[in-house]
C-alpha cells in the first residue's frame, strides 16, 4: 500500500522533473544515456534488468520520465530504426516523445511502433532505480521522499549512488534518512562484515517497528558472525518499542476516555444531577453533529473562506439548538414525570425515536459528510508514537468543557440554584427559587452540552441518525461507574474506562475487551452500588 | 395445598383470558388446516405464524410484568433471556439438520464447517436430544437470572441502577454472540432449520401445532403467574414493590423473594424465545439488542403493568400495529411508536387494562353508593349509572 503511494508520488515528481528539466542543469551527465535506453528495444527481461541498473547508475534525473513510462507500459520502439520513445496515445496513433529530453518528435502510426514488454519484477527494479535517481534532486522534499523510497525497497545497486548523495547532502534530516537507507541497503550488499556491523548499529539507532522487520529479513542472508549483533539490536529496539507501545496505549486510552467523557458529561447533569433517565441523550449528541453539518453546508455555499472556522461557529449553534430542544422536551414531557424515574426512561426513549426519525426524514438515513478543518487533520510523531491532531484537540476540548461546567456549577448563581434544587427541592422553593425554571434550564444545559459534544464527535465518527445510539449505553456506564451526581466521578470514570478498554484490547481483542469492561462494571456496581464517588447520605431508598 | 394454589389463580378474568387464548389456539390452526385456501374464513399460514409470534411476545411481556408490575424490578434485559431460550431451541434445530446442510457434515452445523472447526464444542453436546434442549430452554435463562440476581439483589442494587446494569448485561451478550469464536453462528445466528421432532418446520401441520403450543404455554404461564401473585407470597411481592425497606424490616428476606421472581420470569421469557424461533425460522444476536428489551417494557406499559392480562393485550396490539404500519407507512412507524411511549407514560400510566379496571371499579363504587342512597330503586340506580357513563 505504502509503496503504491510512494510510487504515485514518484510518478508525479517525474512529471515535475520533466517540466523542470529545461531550467535545471543535469547534475550527472557524464555519459549519454541514449544508447542504454535504445538497447531496451531488443532486450529480454534479464537484459532489461541489467540495463535499468546501468541507467540508475548514471544518476541522471532526466531519466525518471522514461523509466516511469516503461513501468506504465508506455515505452515503445520504432520498428524502422529501433529507437526507443515514450508513446502517448494521440488520435489513431501515438505521439512520440524523446525519452531523455522530453521533446516531442512527431507522430507515428500504431503499426509503426512496438510496445516494450514489462513484468512485475522489472517494475520493482524500476521503482528502486527511480528512488536512486531522485536522490540528487535539487528539491529537499524530493530527496527526502527518494531516501524513504530506497528505505522501503532497499537494494545493493543503490549503494554507491546513496554514498555519493550522502557526500553531497547538506540538509541534516535528509542526510540522516539517507544514512539509514544506506545502512539498510548495505545489509544486502557484499560489503565487509565490519561495515555491516556498523550498519546494524545505525539501523538500531533508527529504531521503530520497520527496523525490526528489516533486521529480521536480513538476518537470514547475513554472515553467521553477525547473528549476535542482529539479535542484540532487535532486543534493544523491542524493549524501547515496548515502552513507546505502552505510552501509545495510554494515549489511545485517554483519547477514547475523552470521547466517553464528551458523550457522558451532558448525561452527568440530566441523569446524574437531576435523576432523569434521559434515553434521548444520545439523540442530543446526534443533533449537535447535524448542526455542525448544516453550519458547514451553509459556509461551503456562502463563505468558503470561513471553513476553518466552521467548528467554532458550530459550537454555539449546536449548544443553542440542542439546548432549545432540551427545553421543549423538559417543558413538554419530563416535568410531568418527576418522581417517577423509570417512566422518564420510557418517555425519553419515545422522544429519542421521534428525533431519530425526524432527522432521517429530513437528511436521509445515510452518513453525512462533515469535513475536518485543516488545523484538525494530520499528525505528528513524538518519539516512537504518533499523535493525530484531531484526537489531541478532542482531549483538550473535552477537558475544557469539563472545567467550564465545573465553574458554572460551583461559581455561578445558576449553579448554586441548581445544586440547591437537587439537594432539597422544597427548601429551595421556600427560599424563593423558581424550581420549575431551574429544572428546565438544567435540563437545557445538559442537552446543550450533549450538543457541543456532538460537534466534536462529528469529527471522528459517522454522522448518521444512529450516531446517538452508539453512545447511550457507554454514557450511562460512565456516569453510573463514576458515581451519580458527581462531575469528578464522571471524569475519572470516563478516563479510566477508556484506558482500561485500550489495555485489554491488544491481549483479548476489541469486542471481548468491551464485554470484559461491561462485566467488570456490573460487578463493580455490586460492590459499590453508588459508583466510585458516591454522594454521602442517610436515605434508605434513593 | 397445590390445588388451592392453582384454584386461587383461577379468578374470573384469568379464566376468561385462558378460555379465549385456548379457543384462539384451537380455532386458528383449525381454520388454517381444515378450510380450503380459497374459502373466506381460511387463515393463511403466514398469518398464523405472525400471530404465533405475537403470542410469544405476549408471553415475554407477561414475564416482564411479573417482575416489573408486581416486584418493581424494571428489567431492561429481558430480551436476553428470551434470546437465550431461543438459542437453546435453535441449537436443537441445528442439530436436527444433520447431513442435509450445505456442507453435508452429519455432526457439525454449516457455520462450524465454514469456520474450519473440527469437532463440536462441548456446550453443543446433548442438544440433539429434544428433552435436554427443552430443559436448557429453562435452565440457561434461569441460571443467568439466578447468578445475576444473586449478586444484584444481595448488594441491594435497585431502581435505576438495576435497570442500567440489566441493560449492560444484554448489551454484553449482544457483543459476545456477535463473535464467531463463541460458537453460536456469529452475526448470522442459527437458521435454515429443517425439522423438529421429525416434522418439517415448514409444514402447515407443524406450524399449527407450534401455534397451539404458544397459546397453551401462554395460558399455563398466565395461570402460574396469577397463582403466584394471588398467593401469600404474591402479597409480600407487592409489598416489596411498594415499600421494600418496610418489608425488609418486617423480617422478610427481600433478596430471596426478588431472586425467585426474577428466575421464574426469566424462565418464562426463555420459553417464549424457544417457541418464537421455530415459527420465525431464525435466531440471531439482534435479539439481544437493548432496544428490543426496551420495546418489551413498552408493550407491558401500554397494556397495563401489574395486571397480567394487560401485557398480553399490549404486546399483541403494539406488534399488530407495528406489522401494519411498517407495511403501510414505514416512515411513520417510529413516530407512532415514539408517540405511543410518550402518550402512555403521560396519559395512561396504568395502561389500557389498568385504566379500564380503574374505570370499572369507580363505576361499581358509584353504583353501590347509588343503591345505598335510593334503597330499592333499582331502575333509578341503573338509570343513574347509565347517566354516569
Amino acid at each position: 500500500m505504502t509503496s503504491k503511494v510512494a510510487f504515485r508520488v514518484l510518478q508525479s515528481l517525474g512529471l515535475l522533473l520533466c517540466l523542470m528539466f529545461s531550467f535545471a542543469a543535469p547534475s550527472f551527465a557524464q555519459s549519454d544515456p541514449k544508447p542504454l535506453i535504445n538497447a531496451l528495444a531488443k532486450a529480454d527481461f534479464g537484459e532489461a534488468e541489467k540495463l535499468i541498473g546501468q541507467l540508475a547508475a548514471t544518476g541522471d534525473a532526466r531519466l525518471v520520465p522514461a523509466l516511469n513510462a516503461f513501468s506504465e507500459g508506455d515505452l515503445y520502439f520504432r520498428k524502422s530504426d529501433n529507437l526507443v520513445f515514450i508513446g502517448k496515445a494521440a488520435g489513431s496513433g501515438y505521439e512520440l516523445i524523446d525519452p531523455v529530453t522530453g521533446a516531442s518528435v512527431g507522430q507515428a502510426a500504431k503499426s509503426a511502433v512496438t510496445k516494450i514488454k514489462i513484468n512485475n519484477s522489472l517494475r520493482r527494479v524500476i521503482r528502486s532505480a527511480m528512488g536512486g535517481l531522485t536522490l540528487m534532486s535539487p528539491d529537499r522534499g524530493v530527496r527526502l521522499q527518494a531516501a524513504d523510497a530506497v528505505l522501503r525497497s532497499p537494494s545493493a545497486e543503490n549503494l554507491e549512488l546513496l554514498e555519493t548523495a550522502i557526500a553531497k547532502e547538506t540538509d541534516r534530516e535528509v542526510k540522516a534518512r539517507m544514512e539509514e537507507a544506506r545502512a539498510v541497503s548495505l545489509l544486502s550488499s557484499d560489503r565487509s562484515v565490519d561495515e555491516k556491523r556498523a550498519a546494524i548499529q545505525t539501523i538500531k539507532n533508527y529504531g521503530g517497528r520497520n527496523a525490526i522487520g528489516i533486521l529480521m529479513g536480513a538476518s537470514a542472508s547475513l554472515d553467521p558472525s553477525l547473528k549476535g549483533d542482529v539479535n542484540a539490536a532487535i532486543a534493544s529496539i523491542e524493549s524501547g518499542q515496548r515502552l513507546w507501545d505502552m505510552a501509545q496505549n495510554v494515549w489511545y486510552g485517554l483519547s477514547l476516555g475523552s470521547v466517553l467523557l464528551l458523550a457522558a458529561i451532558g448525561l452527568a447533569i440530566t441523569f446524574g444531577v437531576m435523576g432523569i433517565i434521559n434515553m434521548a441523550h444520545g439523540e442530543m449528541v446526534m443533533l449537535g453533529a447535524y448542526s455542525t453539518f448544516v453550519v458547514q453546508q451553509v459556509i461551503r455555499e456562502n463563505a468558503p473562506g470561513l471553513f476553518d472556522w466552521s467548528l467554532a461557529i458550530a459550537l454555539p449553534v449546536a449548544f443553542l439548538v440542542t439546548g432549545a430542544v432540551g427545553l421543549v422536551i423538559e417543558r413538554g414531557v419530563i416535568r410531568f414525570l418527576y418522581g417517577r424515574p423509570l417512566e422518564t426512561l420510557l418517555a425519553t426513549w419515545g422522544v429519542s425515536l421521534i428525533l431519530q426519525q425526524t432527522i432521517r426524514s429530513i437528511f436521509g438515513p445515510t452518513n453525512q459528510e462533515v469535513g475536518n478543518p485543516s488545523w484538525m487533520s494530520g499528525s505528528f510523531p513524538v518519539g516512537g508514537m504518533t499523535i493525530t491532531w484531531n484526537r489531541l484537540w478532542i482531549i483538550a476540548f473535552s477537558l475544557s468543557i469539563f472545567v467550564a461546567l465545573l465553574v458554572v456549577m460551583k461559581k455561578s448563581s445558576f449553579g448554586l440554584n441548581m445544586r440547591a434544587v437537587t439537594q432539597n427541592r422544597r427548601m429551595a422553593s421556600s427560599m424563593g427559587i423558581r424550581t420549575p425554571w431551574v429544572d428546565a434550564f438544567t435540563f437545557a444545559l445538559g442537552s446543550g452540552i450533549a450538543g457541543i459534544a456532538g460537534v466534536a464527535l462529528s469529527q471522528i465518527d459517522n454522522v448518521s441518525p444512529n450516531l446517538g445510539q452508539s453512545y447511550i449505553i457507554d454514557s450511562f456506564m460512565v456516569v453510573v461507574f463514576g458515581g451519580v451526581g458527581n462531575l469528578w466521578g464522571t471524569l475519572v470514570g470516563a478516563l479510566s474506562l477508556g484506558v482500561l478498554n485500550k489495555f485489554l484490547e491488544p491481549s483479548v481483542g476489541a469486542v471481548l475487551g468491551k464485554i470484559l469492561v461491561l462485566v467488570l462494571i456490573i460487578l463493580f456496581i455490586q460492590k459499590r452500588p453508588r459508583g466510585l464517588f458516591a454522594l454521602k447520605g442517610r436515605a434508605v431508598d434513593a | 395445598m397445590i390445588s388451592g394454589f392453582v384454584f386461587r389463580a383461577l379468578e374470573g378474568r384469568i379464566v376468561a383470558a385462558v378460555g379465549i387464548l385456548l379457543a384462539i389456539g384451537i380455532l386458528v390452526p383449525a381454520l388454517n388446516l381444515l378450510t380450503p385456501p380459497d374459502s373466506a374464513i381460511h387463515i393463511p399460514t403466514y398469518v398464523m405464524s405472525l400471530f404465533g409470534k405475537y403470542l410469544c411476545y405476549a408471553l415475554l411481556a407477561l414475564a416482564l410484568d411479573l417482575v416489573w408490575g408486581y416486584c418493581g424490578i424494571l428489567s431492561l434485559g429481558h430480551g436476553a433471556f428470551f434470546a437465550l431460550g431461543g438459542y437453546a431451541m435453535g441449537m436443537y434445530l441445528m442439530r436436527q439438520i444433520g447431513s442435509r446442510g450445505v456442507y453435508g457434515n452429519p455432526i457439525l452445523p454449516d457455520f462450524m464447517v465454514f469456520l474450519n472447526w473440527k469437532e463440536l464444542p462441548w456446550f453443543w453436546h446433548g442438544f440433539d436430544w429434544f428433552v435436554f434442549a427443552m430443559l436448557m430452554v429453562l435452565v440457561v435463562p434461569g441460571l443467568l437470572a439466578f447468578v445475576f440476581g444473586w449478586f444484584a439483589f444481595r448488594s441491594r442494587v435497585n431502581g435505576v441502577y438495576l435497570s442500567i446494569i440489566t441493560q449492560a448485561m444484554t448489551y454484553a451478550l449482544l457483543l459476545a454472540f456477535f463473535r464467531n469464536d463463541m460458537g453460536f453462528g456469529g452475526n448470522n445466528g442459527l437458521t435454515d432449520f429443517k425439522d423438529i421432532l421429525g416434522f418439517s418446520v415448514q409444514a402447515d401441520g407443524t406450524r399449527a401445532v407450534l401455534f397451539f403450543m404458544s397459546a397453551l404455554m401462554l395460558s399455563l404461564c398466565l395461570i402460574l403467574a396469577s397463582a403466584i401473585v394471588r398467593s401469600k407470597f404474591g402479597k409480600v411481592l407487592v409489598g416489596v414493590r411498594d415499600a421494600e425497606s418496610r418489608v425488609r424490616f418486617l423480617g422478610f428476606r427481600v433478596e430471596n423473594i426478588k431472586l425467585f421472581t426474577f428466575v421464574v420470569s426469566a424462565m418464562m421469557a426463555g420459553i417464549a424465545g424457544a417457541l418464537f424461533v421455530p415459527q420465525v425460522g431464525i435466531i440471531n444476536p439482534g435479539e439481544f439488542a437493548p432496544a428490543n428489551s426496551i420495546e418489551v417494557v413498552v408493550w407491558t406499559a401500554v397494556g397495563g403493568r401489574g395486571t397480567l392480562i394487560g401485557p398480553i393485550i399490549g404486546a399483541i396490539l403494539v406488534n399488530g400495529g407495528k406489522s401494519f404500519f411498517t407495511g403501510a407507512f414505514p416512515e411513520i412507524w417510529l413516530f407512532a411508536l415514539g408517540g405511543l411511549f410518550i402518550a402512555v407514560t403521560l396519559f395512561l400510566p396504568k395502561g389500557i387494562v389498568g385504566t379500564v379496571q380503574h374505570g370499572l371499579k369507580a363505576r361499581q363504587a358509584l353504583k353501590a353508593a347509588a343503591d345505598a342512597e335510593k334503597g330499592r330503586g333499582d331502575a333509578a340506580a341503573v338509570a343513574q349509572a347509565q347517566a354516569a357513563e
